[in-house]
C-alpha cells in the first residue's frame, strides 16, 4: 500500500441490504466442497505449486483489497502466469459453477476485488511483462499485471508514455485499471483507460480466450471492448492489454494558487474551463485538507488559504506559455492572493506532495475516515461544496475536501472516531448524503473507484430497475451463469433464463426469494 | 426470425402503430432501406413514443429498421426485411446545452450541423466531423463515423457520455449520465455505437464538448512513394508539433499528399506551422485553410454538397497499425492495378484509418480482389476491411464484414437484447 491510499472505511450500504457478509453476494465457506475440490485439482494440474494457494493464513493476506472495510477469506487464491493457465483455471470454474474474482495488485477502493468465501480469487501479479513497446505505432503491450507506472517508465525513453495515472499508479495494474476503468488528476485532458486501450486477449467466464479490438481502431462488429473496460471483472479477465502511447508533451507546468475560500477557488476554476483553455489537471484542497497534508508532508502551502488549486498544463511550449498568462491572470482576477509556479521537477514534485499525500494524510487528523467518490456538473460546484459544509455543520462530522476540479470529480473524506459510540454511524449517513447530493446535481455516485462491493445500493438512485436490467443483457450474454465476480455492481443479480444445452434447476437466489428470474 | 406478416396481422398491426404514434403511413420508394422495401413507416415525436412504437411492433412481430436523417442507410448489409421503419426526424431537438460544464444533449435525430451552430454560439464545438453531409446524431453513432479530428479529440466512442435508447421490446433505458467522469454500470453507449441499429434505438444521447481553437493552419505535401508518405507522417506524430489530423490523400494515380492540421493560440500555432514546414522540407505548402478533399469521403467526391447521390461506388474502410501506412497504400495501388480497378484512398493517416472508393460500374470480380488483398494486409498489421457500401451486385459477391474475432460473444450480445433478431437484420456482421 503506498501512501496516497490509507482508505480503513467505506460509504458502506447504508441503504439497501446487509452488509457483505451476510448477504450472498461474497458467498459461504464451505457450501461448494466438491466443485472446489475439482477446480483446485485442476490449479495443481495446470500451475506451478507456488502458484496454487489453500494454507488458510496465506488465503487470508488476500482477504481485501483497497477498501480494507470489507474482509473475505477466498476458498482458494492462484498466480496463473500464462494466459492458457488463466484460461485453464476460468474453464474449470465454468465447468463446477464455481466464482471467481481477479485481482491485479488489490488497490482498488470499492471492493471490487473482495473475494468469494466460495470461489476462486486469480491474480494476475506474476503476469508481469511489458512484451512491446511500438513507438511507431503509438503502441504498448502488456501483460494485465505490470504496474501502470512502469509503463511510462518503458515508454519514457522513447519519448512516449501511458496518460491515465490514477494517484496509486506506483502501485496499481494495467489490469485492474482495465477493469475499473481507472481515472487520475490528468483525465481532465487526456481521457480515462477506456480511452487508452485499444485491444485485449480476454478470457471469457465460459473459459475461452478471445481476441478483441489490437493494435488498429475501429475493430468491426460490437465494441465488446468498450463494454469490458469498466466492467469491474464482471464480464472476464483481460491478460494481454494494448495500450495507447502517447507523446510527452514539450513544456510542462504546473502552479499552486491560495483562495480564500472554496467559493472563489470554485470559480477561478469556472473560469478558466470558460475561457477555452483546457489543463492537464486542476485540483482543489479546502482548508481541512490542507491542515491535514501540512501535517504529515510540510508541503508549506500558503498561509490562511481557505483553499488551494493545483494547475498542471502541458502541451508545445509557446502554447503553454500563453495558456499560464491566462491562468494566473484568472485566478488572481478570482480572488487568488498566492501564486506559486514550479519551474522545475523537485518544485514540481513539492507542489503535488500535499495533493497526493492527501488520503492518507488526513489519518493524521483523524483516527478514521471514508474516502467518498462521488462527480457533479463543475459548474454546481459551489452549491454541492456548501451544501457539504452544511451537512458538516448540522452533524458535527468533519469533512475534508480534495479533488479533482476540472473534471467535478469530489473526493471528499468523511472523518470520524469509531471509538466514539455512533460516530462511524453519522459518518456513513454523511457520506452517503453526499452521494445523495451529487445524484440530485445530476451527477455520478462514482467518478474512479468503481461501484464493486461498496456502492452497490446506491445503483437504484442512479439508475431505474430497466437500466440496470438492460446492462445485465450484457452480463447474460458474457456470463449466463454469473461467476465472474458476482455480487459485485448490481443490487440485484438478474437470472439469464434458459442457456442452450443445459438444464438446471431453480437458482437457489430465486429459491431464497433474493432474485428474480425475468 | 419472426414469421411473415400477413395483411390481416399487418392491418392489426397498423392500428397498434397508429394508436401509438400519431404520424404512420405507408412506406414509398425512398423508404427502402438498401433496396429492401419497407411496408410502413413511423414517426415518432419522443422516447415515449418510440417506445410505444417498439412495443406495438413487437406485438406484432414486427421487423424494425430504425432512421436517422437516412444518409446512410444503404450501409452494412441489406436488412432480410423492413416491416417497419421508425424516423426519427422529428426527434431534432438539441435538449439542453450546459456550456459551462462543457455538454451537450441532443435527440437522435437531430443533425451534427443543428449542433454546432448551437454550441458554437459559446465557442464551443462536438468533436465529431460531419463526414457525411446531414447526418444525424443517431446515424452517426449507429455507423460510428469518424473524420480528420479523430487524432486528437477521437470519435464518438470517446464523446458520447451519455445515452437512451429503446430496446427492441420496447423497454427504456439509460446508461452513463450528464457528467464527463462517470464509472457507474456498464458502458451501454460503446456497444451502441457502431451497431448498425441492430442492438436498440437511440434516442437521446449527451456529448461532451470541446472549445473550439483560437486559430487554424494547414501545411501539406506532396509524396511518390508510399514510403515517403509514411515518413512524413511518423516526423509529425513523433515531434512537438501537437497535429490536430494527419491526413493522407491517395488517388488511383499520381503523387500523393499528406496533410497536417494544427489547432491551438495564433502564436502556439504560428510556431508549429513553421516547425512543420521545416520538417518537411522543400515542397511544403502552408494554407489557411485544409484542401478542398479534407474530411470527405473519397466515394462523395462526384457529389456536390446537400446533391443527390449518384451511383452507388464501393466504399471501404481499412484499419491498421500506424508504422503499416506506406505498405496499406502501396498494396492498395498494387492490387487496384493488377485488377484494373481505380482505388482512391484517403483518410487519417494519424490514426490508422484510411476510406476507400472503387467505380460503380467496375467489375465484381475486380473489387473483389482488391479487398481480398488490401483485407489480407491489414489483417497482417492488427487492423480489418470493411465493405461500408457498395453496389448491389457488390455486395452480394463479397464477404463485407470481412472476419470477425469473437463473433460468437457478439451473437451472444445480440440474442440478449433482440431475442427474435427483429431490429436491423442481416445488416451486421456475421448476419446478426
Amino acid at each position: 500500500m503506498t501512501s496516497t491510499h490509507g482508505t480503513e472505511s467505506t460509504a458502506g450500504p447504508v441503504e439497501g441490504p446487509l452488509a457483505p457478509e451476510d448477504t450472498p453476494s461474497t458467498g459461504t465457506a464451505g457450501s461448494n466442497p466438491e466443485a472446489m475440490a475439482a477446480v483446485t485439482s485442476r490449479a495443481r494440474e495446470v500451475l506451478p505449486a507456488r502458484a496454487v494457494i489453500t494454507d488458510r493464513i496465506q488465503l487470508r493476506t488476500y482477504e481485501c483489497d483497497g477498501l480494507a472495510h470489507y474482509r473475505v477469506t477466498p476458498a482458494l487464491v492462484v498466480l496463473p502466469e500464462t494466459s492458457t493457465q488463466l484460461a485453464a483455471v476460468v474453464a474449470s470454474c465454468a465447468e463446477h459453477q464455481v466464482p471467481f474474482v481477479a485481482r491485479g495488485s488489490g488497490t482498488g477502493l470499492s471492493g471490487g476485488a473482495l473475494p468469494r468465501a466460495d470461489g476462486v480469487l486469480i491474480v494476475t501479479s506474476r503476469m508481469r511483462t511489458i512484451r512491446e513497446i511500438r513507438r511507431e505505432d503509438q503502441r504498448a503491450i502488456v501483460e494485465p499485471g505490470v504496474i501502470n507506472l512502469d509503463v511510462s517508465k518503458a515508454a519514457t525513453p522513447v519519448g512516449y508514455y501511458y496518460a491515465p495515472d490514477p494517484s496509486s499508479q506506483q502501485i496499481c495494474s494495467i489490469g485492474g485499471n482495465l477493469a475499473e476503468n481507472s481515472g487520475g488528476a490528468h483525465c481532465l485532458k487526456y481521457g480515462f483507460t477506456t480511452n487508452h486501450v485499444l485491444g485485449a486477449e480476454f478470457v471469457t467466464p465460459a473459459g475461452d480466450v478471445v481476441q478483441l479490438g489490437g493494435l488498429a481502431p475501429d475493430a468491426p462488429g460490437y465494441d465488446l471492448l468498450g463494454a469490458v473496460v469498466g466492467s469491474e471483472g464482471t464480464l472476464g479477465i483481460a491478460t494481454v492489454v494494448t495500450l495507447r502511447l502517447v507523446r510527452l508533451p514539450e513544456e510542462v507546468r504546473t502552479m499552486l494558487c491560495g483562495f480564500r475560500s472554496t467559493d472563489d477557488a470554485g470559480a477561478a476554476t469556472s473560469a478558466i474551463i470558460g475561457s477555452g483553455v483546457l489543463p492537464a489537471a486542476i485540483e482543489m484542497m479546502d482548508a481541512l485538507a490542507i491542515e491535514a497534508a501540512e501535517a504529515a508532508v510540510h508541503c508549506n502551502y500558503p498561509d490562511g488559504a481557505g483553499a488551494v488549486l493545483v494547475i498542471e498544463l502541458d502541451g508545445p511550449a509557446v502554447e503553454v506559455a500563453h495558456e499560464f498568462d491566462e491562468v494566473e491572470r484568472l485566478c488572481r482576477e478570482h480572488g487568488a492572493f498566492e501564486v506559486r509556479v514550479a519551474t522545475d521537477a523537485a518544485e514540481r514534485a513539492l507542489i503535488w506532495k500535499g495533493r497526493k499525500s492527501a488520503f492518507a494524510a488526513v489519518g493524521r487528523i483523524s483516527p478514521d475516515y471514508i474516502v467518498q467518490d462521488g462527480v457533479i456538473p463543475r459548474t454546481a460546484l459551489p452549491e454541492v461544496l456548501r451544501a457539504i459544509a452544511e451537512l458538516s455543520s448540522s452533524s458535527g462530522v468533519r469533512v475534508a475536501n480534495v479533488f479533482h476540479a476540472g473534471d467535478g470529480n469530489l473526493h471528499p473524506l468523511v472523518l470520524f472516531d469509531d471509538a466514539v459510540e455512533g460516530a462511524g454511524d453519522a459518518a456513513d449517513k454523511v457520506s452517503g448524503a453526499i452521494l445523495d447530493l451529487c445524484i440530485s446535481h445530476g451527477g455520478s455516485i462514482t467518478g474512479e473507484h468503481g461501484v464493486g462491493i461498496d456502492k452497490s445500493a446506491y445503483m437504484p438512485k442512479m439508475f431505474t430497475d430497466d437500466d440496470l436490467d438492460t446492462m445485465q443483457l450484457v452480463r447474460c450474454a458474457f456470463d449466463p451463469y454469473s461467476i465472474a465476480n458476482p455480487g459485485k455492481i448490481f443490487p440485484t443479480p438478474r437470472l439469464c433464463g434458459e442457456v442452450p444445452g443445459h438444464k438446471r434447476g431453480a437458482h437457489p437466489l430465486v429459491e431464497a426469494g433474493k432474485a428474480e428470474a425475468f | 426470425m419472426a414469421a411473415s406478416v400477413h395483411s390481416a396481422g399487418l392491418d392489426t398491426a397498423r392500428s397498434a402503430l397508429e394508436s401509438a404514434c400519431e404520424e404512420v403511413t405507408d412506406a414509398g420508394e425512398r423508404d427502402a432501406v438498401d433496396g429492401v422495401a419497407a411496408s410502413t413507416v413511423a414517426r415518432p415525436a419522443s422516447t415515449e413514443q418510440v417506445a410505444d412504437v417498439m412495443r406495438a411492433a413487437a406485438a406484432h412481430h414486427l421487423v424494425v429498421v430504425p432512421r436517422g436523417r437516412g444518409t446512410k442507410l444503404t450501409w452494412g448489409r441489406p436488412p432480410t426485411r423492413v416491416d417497419l421503419l421508425v424516423d426519427l426526424s422529428r426527434m431534432n431537438a438539441v435538449v439542453d446545452h450546459a456550456a459551462g460544464d462543457l455538454i451537450v444533449e441532443a435527440q437522435a435525430g437531430t443533425s451534427l450541423a443543428d449542433i454546432q451552430e448551437t454550441v458554437a454560439l459559446a465557442g464551443q464545438r462536438l468533436g465529431v466531423d460531419e463526414t457525411v453531409i446531414g447526418a444525424s446524431v443517431g446515424g452517426t453513432l449507429a455507423t460510428a463515423t469518424s473524420g480528420p479530428g479523430r487524432v486528437t479529440l477521437g470519435t464518438v466512442r470517446d464523446l458520447l457520455i451519455g445515452v437512451t435508447v429503446v430496446r427492441a421490446d420496447g423497454v427504456v433505458a439509460k446508461a452513463g449520465g450528464r457528467v464527463v467522469k462517470n464509472v457507474a454500470g456498464y458502458d451501454l453507449g460503446k456497444l451502441i455505437i457502431g451497431s448498425y441499429g441492430t442492438l436498440a434505438i437511440v434516442t437521446q444521447a449527451v456529448f461532451r464538448l470541446h472549445p473550439q481553437p483560437g486559430a487554424r493552419r494547414v501545411v501539406t505535401q506532396t509524396f511518390d512513394e508510399a514510403d515517403h508518405a509514411q515518413h512524413l507522417v511518423q516526423v509529425v506524430l513523433h515531434a512537438q508539433v501537437v497535429p490536430a489530423a494527419v491526413e493522407v490523400d491517395y488517388q488511383s494515380e499520381g503523387t500523393g499528399t499528406v496533410a497536417v492540421l494544427l489547432e491551438g493560440t495564433e502564436a502556439g500555432v504560428e510556431g508549429r506551422h513553421a516547425a512543420t514546414v521545416t520538417l518537411w522540407g522543400d515542397g511544403a505548402q502552408s494554407s489557411a485553410e485544409p484542401p478542398v478533399w479534407w474530411g470527405r469521403y473519397p466515394w462523395d467526391d462526384e457529389r456536390s454538397p446537400g446533391g443527390e447521390p449518384g451511383p452507388r461506388r464501393t466504399a471501404i474502410k481499412a484499419t491498421f497499425a500506424l508504422s503499416g501506412l506506406a505498405e496499406v497504400l502501396t498494396s492498395g495501388r498494387a492490387a487496384s492495378g493488377q485488377a484494373q480497378v481505380p482505388l482512391d484512398l484517403r483518410g487519417s493517416a494519424g490514426a490508422g484509418v484510411l476510406y476507400g472508393s472503387m467505380p460503380a460500374d467496375a467489375d465484381v470480380n475486380a473489387i473483389s480482389s482488391v479487398v481480398d488483398q488490401l483485407r489480407s494486409v491489414c489483417t497482417s498489421l492488427g487492423g480489418s476491411v470493411v465493405v461500408l457500401d457498395a453496389p448491389s451486385q457488390v455486395k452480394a459477391a463479397i464477404d463485407t464484414w470481412g472476419p470477425v474475432p469473437a463473433i460468437d460473444l457478439m451473437r451472444r450480445v445480440k440474442d440478449q437484447f433482440d431475442p427474435d433478431h427483429r431490429l436491423a437484420p442481416g445488416r451486421f456482421v456475421g448476419g446478426i
